[in-house]
């Protein structure tokens, strides 16, 4: 993967100004949230369901530690091995070892948006073991070697020309077309072959039922499945977050995951595992791994506030929504999550003064919040994040205070006093009125402001003068 | 037990505790006006799952049928169920597409399954009206690859078994007992729309799904 730049700002202008990036977002975009909305009719439907939801994660949060433990009692009665890891670094190297025992020199991948936060297939093929991202857009965007621009729809940043043009360089003896249905075959023929080939297949979570021991999988394509199916190995990898209480629950969740995410009232598979292959029968993996990585969640999960950013679902709702993503696509976010739901991890995973930059990628209009079917108040938890980057509450968040700015500093303090100060304001309005429109729009932090915006007009008379001579009292 | 399992777990006891909340009253979806099995077709039918009606008797007959329209030239079985005993009789007066027995480990009929196996048939342990799913647990006899890697696969469901929810289908079928190692929900091929949101099926799984659906 090449190194990204951290940059959000110059990011989110080059992306502004790709009007081939935007429309294919923008496309794409109002078809899903069209797609959503005809799925949700019946708003008192939607609400008692996303309570649920909500109440499904608060209990699993609440209960987080003890039934991680159930969950791995019960993983291991069912003959899965389990893993624990509190960084990316020692997750790689547990999945390392997995598969250096076995001897293992390829693996086939469903999709994981944790194993991208590991940055792990980059540190397998550093480790000569080669990995191949099974599902289709995830297929896509390692033949360009570039990372996901969508939790859901990971190369939706491409039209199909040029996947076309990329088949057409990378595949042997593709020619090129860029009819989608032929471009998924030529994908299915190269895959099939892997998937029979490879030596371990691995796969990320969507949910874990504590009181059977599951793990659930959501995939339409069936890449999930194959990857979990056919090679003689399957290694899981999920977050803390992703344990509940009953698989009797995964009903709602999926029921909103999915008619959240791309309109269906469900994926085309969900699949089940709770075991190996056992003796007797003639499929199924012989070694199923769970690895439960930390990686800066129990840091998020101290904090009553910010833990509720652990109930995402990650149906991707709150990017199909954000005004922000829909115009700049997911690649300008720089890190691993993009959307309102990056805003609000990358930072906290990160660090503020790695991150911070994509907690002013909001406008704080709340749709996010309106459409999350787990009810996280993604814009609360911007602003408080916002205000941890400039005045940290002990130790909530890593690199809090980390943004503070002198001149920010001095400019809110001017702020509030005048508006603190009936006298100071009516002083500071006199004299804006009188040389406001005098000020030159390059000035040094007004500049800013104005170069990318026309420089507001100030009125002769204010408000409070017209209003007076109209004979509206003051209280 | 590992460090970082004792200092996740440390990390997590110590954090502020928030109090257990009830579960937000909500009731699975029920059929009302809809019987469960027309809402069942309809859903099937628009991610475009093909339903077949037939009589238990007529399951061999309505099979070739199938076979012969979809220009299988041969099927995965599985020999020892009783769907599979119903073709072996069939198939022994009179004799249809090539018949391969998912008899043996994977590892011996990989290659076979993966490149030139045309149709599978599987049973299925009933359907979600609610979502439009069919509920499919392999087993040793009817193995996990036999509903995935065919690119036909064809499944048998009973009309009597349709659950209105996953909740009921749950709580009805001990799934939260002890589940089998591998159990799914299947609601139609496999499809993607990771190319511009453009629907396409058949991309790793099935390209078609045929239900002989079983009135009697
Ligand atoms: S924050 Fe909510 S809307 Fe966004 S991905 Fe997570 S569950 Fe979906």
């Amino acid at each position: 993967m090449p190194e990204l730049s951290h940059d959000f700002e110059h990011a989110a202008v080059k992306a502004l100004g790709n009007q081939q990036l935007r429309t294919n977002f923008r496309r794409v975009m109002t078809g899903l949230m069209n797609k959503r909305a005809a799925q949700f009719p019946d708003p008192d439907e939607l609400q008692a369901l996303r309570s649920r939801g909500k109440s499904i994660k608060d209990r699993a949060l609440a209960k987080l530690p003890d039934l991680l433990v159930q969950l791995e009692q019960n993983l291991i009665a069912n003959g899965i091995q389990v893993h624990w890891a509190e960084s990316v670094d020692e997750g790689n190297r547990i999945i390392l070892d997995i598969l250096r025992k076995a001897n293992a020199k390829s693996l086939i991948k469903g999709k994981s948006m944790v194993s991208e936060e590991m940055h792990f297939n980059h540190f397998l093929e550093e480790n000569n073991i080669r990995a191949l991202e099974s599902d289709l857009g995830e297929y896509i965007i390692q033949l360009a070697g570039e990372g996901p621009s969508h939790i859901v729809m990971p190369a939706i940043h491409k039209n199909k020309g040029e996947i076309g043009k990329l088949f057409q360089e990378k595949i042997d003896g593709q020619g090129y077309t860029d009819d989608p249905d032929e471009l998924t075959a030529a994908a299915r023929r190269v895959l099939r072959q892997m998937f029979a080939n490879a030596d371990a297949g691995f796969s990320g979570v969507n949910f874990a039922a504590a009181d059977t021991g599951s793990l659930v999988l959501m995939s339409n394509e069936g890449n999930g499945r194959m990857s979990t199916h056919l090679p003689s190995m399957h290694i899981a990898l999920m977050g803390i977050e992703k344990v509940i209480e009953r698989l009797e629950d995964v009903g709602p969740l999926i029921s909103l995951a999915c008619r959240s995410a791309t309109g269906q009232p469900i994926t085309t598979y969900v699949n089940v595992i709770s075991g190996p292959r056992k003796a007797g029968e003639k499929d199924g993996p012989k070694e199923v791994h769970l690895v439960i990585l930390d990686n800066g969640r129990t840091r998020i999960y101290d904090d009553p506030q910010l833990r509720e950013g652990l109930r995402c679902i990650r149906c991707a709702a709150c990017m199909n929504h954000c005004p922000v993503y829909t115009r700049i696509g997911g690649h300008a976010y720089q890190y691993t999550y993009p959307g309102p739901i990056g805003e609000i991890l990358n930072p906290q995973m990160q660090g503020i003064e790695k991150a911070g930059d994509v907690l002013h990628a909001s406008s704080l209009c709340g749709r996010c919040a309106e459409v999350c079917p787990v009810k996280i108040p993604l814009v609360d938890l911007i602003v408080r994040l916002r205000r941890e980057s400039i005045r940290p509450s002990a130790d909530a968040v890593k690199g809090g205070g980390s943004r503070k700015s002198g001149m920010e500093n001095v400019i809110w303090f001017g702020w509030k006093t005048m508006y603190a100060n009936p006298l100071f304001y009516r002083w500071g309005t006199w004299w804006l009125r009188k040389i406001g429109n005098l000020m030159p729009a390059g000035l040094p932090l007004l500049k800013q402001w104005t170069s990318v915006r026309s420089k507001p007009q100030f009125a002769s008379r204010s408000i409070y003068d017209l209003a007076r001579e109209r004979g509206i009292r003051d209280e | 037990m590992s460090n970082a399992r004792s200092a996740i777990l440390e990390r997590l006891r110590k954090a502020p505790k928030k109090p257990v909340p009830d579960l937000a009253p909500w009731s699975p979806y029920k059929t009302t006006t809809e019987q469960p099995l027309d809402r069942f077709r309809r859903l099937m039918g628009a991610v475009k799952g093909e339903i077949i009606d037939t009589k238990r008797a007529d399951l061999a007959e309505t099979l070739r049928k199938v076979l012969a329209d979809k220009q299988a030239k041969n099927l995965l079985y599985a020999p020892n169920t009783e769907i599979g005993r119903t073709i072996d009789a069939a198939w022994a007066t009179e004799p249809g597409p090539q018949l391969v027995a998912y008899d043996k480990p994977m590892e011996e009929l990989k290659s076979l399954m993966i490149n030139d196996i045309d149709a599978g048939i599987t049973s299925t342990m009933g359907a979600i009206a609610d979502t439009g799913s069919l509920i499919v647990w392999p087993s040793a006899e009817e193995p996990r690859l036999m509903s995935l890697v065919p690119p036909i696969h064809i499944a048998v469901l009973e009309a009597s078994k349709m659950y209105d929810s996953f909740s009921e289908a749950v709580g009805k079928l001990g799934w939260n007992k002890k589940p089998p190692g591998n159990t799914l929900l299947i609601s139609g091929p496999s499809k993607t729309a990771d190319i511009e949101g453009i629907l396409c099926f058949g991309v790793h799984g099935p390209k078609q799904l045929v239900i002989i659906l079983i009135t009697d």
